[in-house]
């Protein structure tokens, strides 16, 4: 409206973190991981089914962390990028016979292309523009799905339901127990290569990127290469998180993978904390649990009860689970130099 | 030919709609640069409140005005109350926010209100407009108060004392502390006016898409949609977007072969981003410089 509006000194959307800061020490790594070896020893299946659940969600949060945290660009489009994940998986397991472990290599290679491709034209946008054109593809996946001319492959809007695999070579396992130990360990195994992507040359260019754009590209680095290269590891990740998912639940339908699905990612990113990847098992723990705690507490006002929940986490905790981190880091540091 | 005007008559008349909501989202965002999610639900909630004193027998005109000044009042308290505190947190965090007030206004009003459609009553009448059956008086009316509404703020923000103060406040804020405007306040009158805003868009959307806690979900897409078409800096381009994507959408659903009403959502949506591609800013919206 006037001149002086035109000009604009814009702080970085993400704030920056460094990349020291985005892991967990070693003692935490450690006892976190035997938490999640011993717990289901002990439990039943049904909560082996959402520990499972936990970690294909926490996946497919790490994989937005790696977007968001790391090269500085928004998505709202990450259930797009789960549907084609586990549809991929879903049809080559019923359709074509593929060992389901060999659909998820298939379905990250699939996703990282589609990511990739989607990052072109998504590389003019920034912000809440790309906040939109992200958000488009999302409201957009269910409908492509249930067309006509795909039928074939996706069954349409009943969807294909997915054969749950039995423990190799005679373990003794239940179905559920397999599936979760075969899930943790893609997810550290995916967790270590993100950690060290971060680390690396192209995890430099990513944050440098998302810091300052012109400055990263004065200092030589190919923006535009990396901002799409950013799509597509995320939106492999996602969609190995997607293959693990129809496996888990055994079924796909078009109507599981909506913009609902996408939001809710988003919000397991922000309750885990922006930029810090081990949040990611937070934030999915996030969107798990507190809505049925909310349908727990309330029925009728489940979405109330959520949304308040919500705002408690972010009224103390404005930078997510990071910031309960970092103050146990520093009581933990004063404790252990008295 | 007369398929094709009729076509453009009925985008024009579903496009008011959404230019009401783009209206309401540009406000916003002029006012705390942040989009709005809960703005629909915020409209429906104003819509709700208004139905209920009609219920109690309190004229349309009348409860009109009571629903404004209650929308006004809650937008500011909502934003003294809820989002006042977090305007040091990370934008992410804030858009957090809107999802949990999303969650929470949805949820109230299914439980007060219950989740079965209502009947709206409409002031303009719904019978045929000129002869014309696509257009009714309703979605006449409905132009009219987008366009007054339109002229209304383009005087308010052009012509007075607080419209350019909250002008200021928005686009320099450092340089309007400065000369002794309360930028705090300015945010939180942005907040009432698109909730004021909102609420004349819920209620004029009302009778055409009934009422019920879900009846802003898909309008508020087309509304985002149109306000980036339009570009978000221009109330203006945002009325013109609205229209626009109501008229696409309309043509799209009728001459592409296979498109349905399915379809009609993520081909509008690839129509805005081909055109953001294109043109960044949005049609009319000014570009911003940055300063490196």
């Amino acid at each position: 409206m006037s001149a002086v509006e035109e000009v604009v000194t814009e702080a970085p959307a993400v704030e920056a973190v460094p990349k020291r800061s985005m892991t967990l020490g070693a003692g935490a790594s450690l006892v976190v991981l035997a938490l999640l070896i011993g717990v289901p020893l002990f439990a039943k299946n049904f909560i082996i089914f959402q520990m499972t659940m936990l970690l294909i969600y926490g996946l497919a949060v790490l994989a937005l962390n790696i977007l968001t945290g790391g090269s500085g660009q928004f998505s709202l489009g990450q259930s797009a990028f789960y549907a084609v994940g586990a549809y991929t998986s879903a049809i080559l397991m019923e359709q074509y016979d593929v060992n389901y472990a060999l659909t998820l290599p298939i379905a990250g290679v699939i996703c990282f292309a589609f990511g990739f491709l989607f990052g072109q034209p998504a590389l003019r946008l920034s912000g809440v523009y790309l906040a939109l054109a992200t958000f488009a593809l999302a409201t957009a996946m269910p409908q492509l799905l249930k067309l006509g001319f795909f039928e074939k492959w996706t069954g349409g809007v009943q969807g294909l339901v997915v054969t749950k695999p039995d423990a190799p070579f005679g373990l003794p396992m239940s179905q559920d127990m397999w599936l979760y130990y075969f899930t943790l360990v893609i997810t550290i195994a995916l967790y270590i290569l993100s950690v060290n992507l971060l680390r690396s040359r192209s995890g430099r260019a990513f944050m440098a990127i998302r810091d300052n754009e012109i400055a990263a590209s004065a200092m030589g680095i190919n923006v535009s290469l990396y901002k799409t290269l950013a799509f597509g590891v995320s939106a492999a990740i996602t969609g190995i998180a997607g293959g693990l998912g129809a496996i888990a639940v055994q079924f796909v339908a078009p109507d599981s993978y909506t913009i609902t699905l996408a939001i809710s990612l988003f919000l397991g990113m922000v309750v885990g904390g922006v930029g810090w990847l081990p949040g990611s098992i937070v934030g999915s723990a996030f969107i798990i649990f507190v809505p049925n705690i909310a349908e727990g507490i309330s029925k009728g006002l489940s979405g109330a009860v959520f949304g308040v929940l919500l705002f408690l986490v972010i009224f103390l905790v404005p930078h997510g689970a990071r910031q309960v981190a970092v103050v146990c880091q520093q009581f933990v540091g004063k404790w252990t130099k008295r | 030919m007369e398929l094709f005007t009729n076509q453009i008559l009925a985008g024009i008349a579903t496009g008011a709609i959404y230019a009401c909501m783009a209206l309401a989202v540009v406000m916003i965002y002029q006012a705390i640069d942040h989009l709005n999610f809960a703005q629909g639900e915020m409209a429906m909630f104003s819509t709700f409140i208004s139905w209920q004193l009609m219920q109690w027998g309190i004229p349309y005109w009348v409860a009109f005005v009571l629903t404004l000044v209650f929308s006004f009042i809650a937008g500011i308290a909502i934003e003294r109350i809820l989002f006042k505190p977090l305007a040091k947190a990370p934008i992410l965090t804030n858009v957090a926010g809107f999802i949990a007030l999303f969650a929470i206004i949805n949820s109230s009003a299914g439980l007060i209100w219950d989740f079965t459609i209502k009947q709206y009553p409409t002031p303009f009448g719904s019978s045929p407009f000129l002869g014309s059956q696509l257009i009714s008086t309703h979605q006449a009316g409905m132009i009219g108060i987008t366009i007054l509404l339109l002229i209304g703020l383009y005087f308010f923000f052009q012509y007075t004392r607080i419209g350019l103060a909250m002008r200021a406040a928005a686009s320099v804020p450092e340089s309007a502390r400065l000369v002794g405007i309360n930028t705090s306040w300015m945010i939180a009158l942005g907040w009432g006016m698109a909730a004021a805003i909102g609420s004349i868009a819920g209620m004029l959307i009302a009778p055409v898409v009934f009422l019920e806690p879900n009846m802003m979900g898909g309008v508020l897409i087309y509304g985002f949609a149109a306000a980036v078409l339009g570009g978000l800096t221009s109330p203006f381009g945002a009325v013109i977007g609205g229209f626009l994507v109501g008229i696409f959408e309309n043509l799209a659903g009728t001459y592409i072969p296979g498109v349905g009403n399915e379809l009609k959502l993520p081909i509008a949506l690839a129509l805005i981003i081909t055109v953001l591609v294109v043109k960044p800013a949005g049609l009319f919206g000014r570009t911003i410089v940055k300063r490196v």
